[in-house]
């Protein structure tokens, strides 16, 4: 298989074949971390971290990991980047670190890295590899974001809640009441509220691609 | 066959040798800069739950080692004005949804919550975490209280018969809080004279 170019990749990240809208991967950090669209978007962003990290070392030592030991190797190298940024933020970016500490440990249990590690940066050169995972993270932070804002908006009545605290003060501007506190259905922020959203937003986004006439792509999603 | 094994146990091998290198280096590097940002946060957090209005040297190092009622070390920092104890800072545990919550309760010579703030907890974002000033003024209503303010039997949450308020979808966190800083005021209440006997 020839290496795709870069607009094909950056689209199948962003959507086309994204992580938690198509391949339905990721499934435990997106409940867990989508009551508020904050902090799904924080989520999102520590993890495109760490993917873009984990995709360039899988993609440099390509050639060296063998079939058999592959998987406990990207396992290994998953969690040591992991472990990178939590120790290197909690030491250099402490007031970030208050926000997104809590999501960090979080991402080992993510198998989009994994899924991405296995089917394109073992496979890949560097480059490519790299741009796969940055934007792979970016539309697993964009799919959160959209399902937290949802969910916020049904459950707390709120949009980007305490953006302030994880972007800096002059995000202010972006926390809104969108309806009173009370009128919020408790559903949305629990559990539960994380898979209906979840379903009717992929819902919604293969409504989309059929109007727009791409609908048979989705047979094309791979899956692990 | 055996060599091949061999080869992977090998790869294997080197790779976590090589990543576990990594790793320690890192936390070598970073390990002084996350111990000096724990002490800020304790320095911090000691601020808010001691006003400096009430007090001539610094708490944080003025400590006194106590057992609490389980029987944990416990740091009692405390504030003195004029050579009088007039308030005390301890750590105080309360259990939450998702483990141990920690507190830094702070009170003063009659008894009185000065402040408390968490200090460490693993509550859900967006449901329990509100008893972080940062995302509300939940937990700054135990200003001012005491054992007998509230009386004993309405130190608990509402849901049980008490005067605090739960969340919107999180009724064990602010249960574990108030039990948290009402024990607190037991080992105070307990330990009173040791508190604040001047040596």
């Amino acid at each position: 298989m020839a290496t795709p170019g870069y607009g094909r990749i950056v689209r199948d990240g962003l959507w086309e074949n994204n992580g938690v809208l198509v391949m339905l991967l990721g499934m435990c950090p997106t409940m867990a971390m989508t009551a508020t669209a904050t902090n799904g978007f924080g989520m999102g962003l520590a993890t495109a971290v760490v993917m873009a990290a984990s995709s360039l070392m899988v993609a440099t030592f390509r050639n060296y990991i063998t079939r058999e030991v592959r998987i406990p190797v990207y396992i290994l190298i998953v969690a040591a980047n992991v472990t990178f940024v939590d120790l290197a933020m909690n030491a250099y970016m402490h007031e970030l670190y208050k926000v997104l500490g809590l999501f960090i440990p979080l991402i080992v249990s993510n198998c989009l890295p994994l899924a991405r590690l296995e089917s394109f940066a073992s496979r890949e050169p560097v480059l490519p590899s790299l741009v796969d995972g940055i934007f792979m993270g970016l539309g697993f932070t964009l799919a959160l974001t959209l399902i937290g804002a949802v969910r916020e908006i049904l459950g707390s009545g709120t949009l980007f809640a305490d953006a302030s605290l994880l972007l800096g003060p002059a995000f202010k501007v972006v926390e809104m009441r969108v309806m009173p506190a009370d009128m919020g259905v408790l559903l949305f922020i629990l559990p539960p509220g994380g898979f209906l959203v979840t379903g009717l937003i992929v819902v919604g986004k293969r409504m989309l691609d059929i109007r727009a006439g791409k609908g048979i792509q989705m047979a094309g999603a791979h899956s692990v | 066959m055996k060599q091949r094994t061999l080869i992977h146990g090998v790869i294997l091998g080197l790779f976590c040798l090589g990543f576990g290198l990594a790793l320690a280096l890192t936390e070598y590097v970073t390990h002084d800069a996350i111990l000096a940002r724990a002490m800020e946060d304790r320095q911090n957090s000691l601020g808010q739950v001691i006003p400096t209005a009430i007090h001539d040297n610094n708490p944080v190092v003025d400590t006194i080692q106590m057992q609490d009622a389980a029987g944990r070390e416990l740091t009692v920092y405390r504030a003195l004005k004029g050579g009088r104890v007039t308030g005390v800072a301890f750590e105080v545990f309360g259990s939450g949804y998702a483990g141990k919550m920690k507190f830094m309760l702070g009170v003063d010579a009659e008894g009185r919550v000065l402040g408390v703030r968490v200090l460490s907890h693993k509550e859900t974002p967006g449901l329990g975490d509100k008893i972080e000033v940062k995302k509300g003024d939940w937990i700054l209503q135990f200003a001012g209280l005491s054992l007998g303010d509230p009386p004993a039997e309405k130190w608990a949450v509402k849901k049980d018969g008490g005067r605090f308020d739960q969340f919107t979808g999180a009724t064990i966190t602010p249960r574990g809080t108030v039990a948290a800083i009402r024990s607190g005021l037991d080992f105070y209440a307990a330990h009173e004279a040791q508190l604040l006997e001047v040596n």
